[in-house]
């Protein structure tokens, strides 16, 4: 007898984020309407106004915590969700919103909010992962799409996403790039990042300031002595560490090193 | 039915959070609102303390849909300080790169987040089942600006190539030429969406807006002008504070603003369009008189129309441009940091964007003040949903929040950018 195949639900949400990961599926152009052939788009408000109740098959989860509501909000998403897939910076590591976890948010408040106590934040900008199980985190400001559709094929297939863990330099390498901080002297946090992205930034000449987060045991202490040798201020070499993925932990603790 | 609520939680095919309220008692509206309850991401907070040469990355990621616009206000407000104007082929690729982003941003919302309410979708996809050719050349036009924006900027969401003073690279212009013939195939897509959107049946509302934008005096508005207004204001971009103010209200995350003397304001397409009809090229000139549009439009429901004919705008001006660029000798204006204070203000595909920053001599940012576009038409989406709904209290509950949900979608807003998100509820008690 044949089996009836059941299309899988997708459900995308959002936390503190600016939308664009969720914006890389609407980019998609070429492959959307394939991927709304496989899966039942079940819950996507940026998309689409219909609402298909959980439980879903896949959720994709943008943005970091930073309000009580969302702390409690993420709970019941992920008991809604059979997998719990994390897209982009702000979901992995806090995102450039978790700046604010190095200093005190209530002196943020009011220097954006007249009336700060109509807003409820809390003290620190956290990613999913300190919160609930995360099946699997696609990292990147903003994440690359090709990437994402990757994931979402290796788990509509039960495989493993076939996704870089290396650093960006050996994808440099790979395109042929002239080393920009070799060559030209130009700050890069290549060595220590994921690749993922292309090496955009080395191919239009500009180091890296790696949007994608600190790959799998980086040597940050050894790149940022590199910085000092090129006789970079420390209070420079802070802000580098403390960019688009602040919080994660070994870019946490190289800037901390070098704020003392 | 007298007294009643209407109400929406979270708010569909928008850019980031928020919810709609109104409240009816005895026929009378009490109570409207635009929630936006997007988390406060505090940028104006973190980007002290930050280098004047950051400004591009980080304010980028205020917004995933009009990253460019953050990178262009960000970027003149910093050369304003600097004392550096960019000129010729870079002034070019600059404007060329928001002409992508435009195109993207506008195809975006035309066919697959406003198309679908004037066709009874849900969204896209569903009516990719009935028109299949309309989506497939949606998302054709929005590639052919995503396209252009990987090109000049590295990629299309946060591009990477743009700094003070310019760009890390420039293009050659047999790169640039590869993109005549798509976009010559999307100016007469574009022309074609013009006729198609100005068949939809649109609501009767019509309202006495003051339309605020900026106006350049040799072309249609993208990075440069003068702040203007339909009721008389005329201010270069140094005075936005002395004539606008920014205020906190409960039901909203992001700060309302309005113009000092008088109130509420609309800025985006339908402003820039009343503002500078005459700098549009004349195909779109021609284009809007076809479809019955005169110089104006006060109908929101009507901004489709518009946002098609700045579609046809933004590539004639990527044509023009593309045949007139030889790449300049240095891909940037060396900018040194000093002590002072400048003023960006572009127009986002959703209206103008204003920032400004103070800088010290070392170039560190010690203030930041950032105004995005929906912020600034909040109130006015507001009242627009009082009146349409005033006037409509005979539809059902289901109808009129739909209708209320696509007078917001009009504004194309971004709650990201403007911090917040929207909820609709409709109380009739």
């Amino acid at each position: 007898m044949p089996s009836i195949r059941i299309k899988p639900k997708l459900a995308v949400w959002k936390f503190a984020s600016c939308d664009g990961c969720q914006l890389s599926l609407l980019d998609c152009e070429d492959e959307l309407l394939a991927v709304a052939e496989a899966v039942t788009i079940a819950n996507f408000p940026e998309a689409s106004r219909h609402v298909i109740n959980g439980p879903y098959d896949i959720s994709l989860v943008e943005g970091s915590i930073t309000t009580p509501h969302d702390a409690e909000r993420i709970h019941k998403i992920r008991r809604m969700s059979k997998v719990l897939i994390t897209i982009g910076a702000c979901a992995t590591s806090g995102g450039i919103q978790a700046i604010r976890n190095f200093n005190d948010v209530n002196e943020y408040i009011s220097t954006v909010y007249p009336n700060p106590e109509y807003i409820e934040t809390l003290s620190k900008s956290t990613p999913i992962s300190d919160h609930v199980y995360v099946d699997f985190e696609l990292y990147g400001c903003p994440i690359n799409k090709y990437l994402l559709l990757e994931v979402l094929n290796a788990f509509l297939n039960e495989r493993k996403p076939n996704i870089p863990n290396y650093c960006l330099c050996i994808e440099c390498k790979r395109k042929g790039n002239i080393c920009v901080m070799v060559a030209h002297g130009t700050l890069c946090l290549g060595p220590v990042t994921l690749a993922g992205c292309g090496a955009i930034c080395p191919s239009y000449n500009r180091g890296c300031y790696s949007c994608f987060g600190p790959m799998n045991s980086p040597n940050t202490s050894s790149i940022a002595a590199q910085f000092e040798k090129m006789e970079i201020p420390k209070d420079e070499i802070v802000r580098f560490f403390r960019g688009f993925n602040a919080f994660s932990e070994p870019f946490r603790k190289e800037s901390e090193t070098y704020e003392k | 039915m007298k007294n009643k609520t209407i109400k929406v939680d979270y708010l569909a095919r928008v850019e980031g959070e928020g919810g709609l309220f109104i409240k009816i008692k005895n026929d009378k509206i009490v109570e409207s609102r635009f929630d936006i309850f997007e988390p406060p991401r505090f940028f104006e907070g973190f980007l002290k303390k930050r280098k004047f040469t950051e400004a591009p990355d980080i304010t980028a990621r205020i917004c995933g849909i009009c990253p460019v616009a953050y990178q262009m206000s960000s970027t003149h407000a910093m050369e304003q300080i600097c004392g550096v104007k960019v000129d010729g082929p870079l002034r070019d690729l600059r404007r060329l790169l928001y002409c992508g982003e435009w195109i993207e941003s506008h195809a975006l919302h035309i066919f697959m987040l406003h198309a679908p309410d004037f066709l009874g979708y849900e969204d896209a996809i569903k009516m990719a089942g009935d028109y299949p050719e309309i989506v497939k050349n949606a998302l054709q036009l929005k590639k052919i600006g995503n396209d252009l924006m990987i090109k000049l900027g590295g990629r299309e969401i946060h591009p990477i190539n743009v700094r003070v003073g310019g760009f890390y690279k420039v293009p050659e212009k047999k790169e640039l030429e590869e993109f005549i013939a798509p976009l010559k195939w999307a100016l007469a897509t574009s022309l074609e969406a013009v006729d198609l959107v100005a068949t939809f049946d649109f609501p009767d509302l019509e309202r006495d807006y003051e339309f605020v934008s900026l106006r350049h005096p040799d072309e249609y508005p993208l990075c440069e002008g003068n702040i203007v207004s339909n009721k008389g204001i005329d201010i270069p971009n140094d005075k936005f504070l002395d004539f606008f103010e920014e205020y906190q209200v409960s039901h909203s995350t992001s700060l309302h603003s309005k113009v000092k003397k008088r109130g509420e304001y609309l800025v985006g397409p339908m402003a820039r369009f009343h503002n500078n009809f005459d700098k549009l090229p004349p195909s779109a000139r021609k284009a809007a008189k076809k479809v019955g549009l005169g110089k104006s439009c006060i109908n929101p429901f009507k901004s489709i129309i518009v946002r098609a004919l700045e579609l046809v705008f933004s590539c004639e001006e990527a044509l023009k441009i593309i045949k007139r660029y030889e790449p300049p000798e240095k891909p940037f204006v060396e900018c040194l940091p000093k002590e002072g204070i400048g003023h960006g203000c572009t127009e986002a595909p959703r209206g103008m964007l204003y920032h400004r920053y103070k800088i010290d001599n070392d170039g560190i940012i010690k203030e930041a003040r950032i105004i995005p576009p929906t912020s600034q038409n909040q109130k006015s989406i507001e009242s627009d949903l009082q009146k349409f709904v005033e006037k409509n209290l005979h539809l059902s509950d289901k109808n009129i929040t739909w209708h209320c949900e696509q007078t917001i979608r009009n504004y194309d807003p971004c709650i990201s950018c403007s911090c917040h998100f929207l909820k609709l509820k409709i109380n009739r008690e």
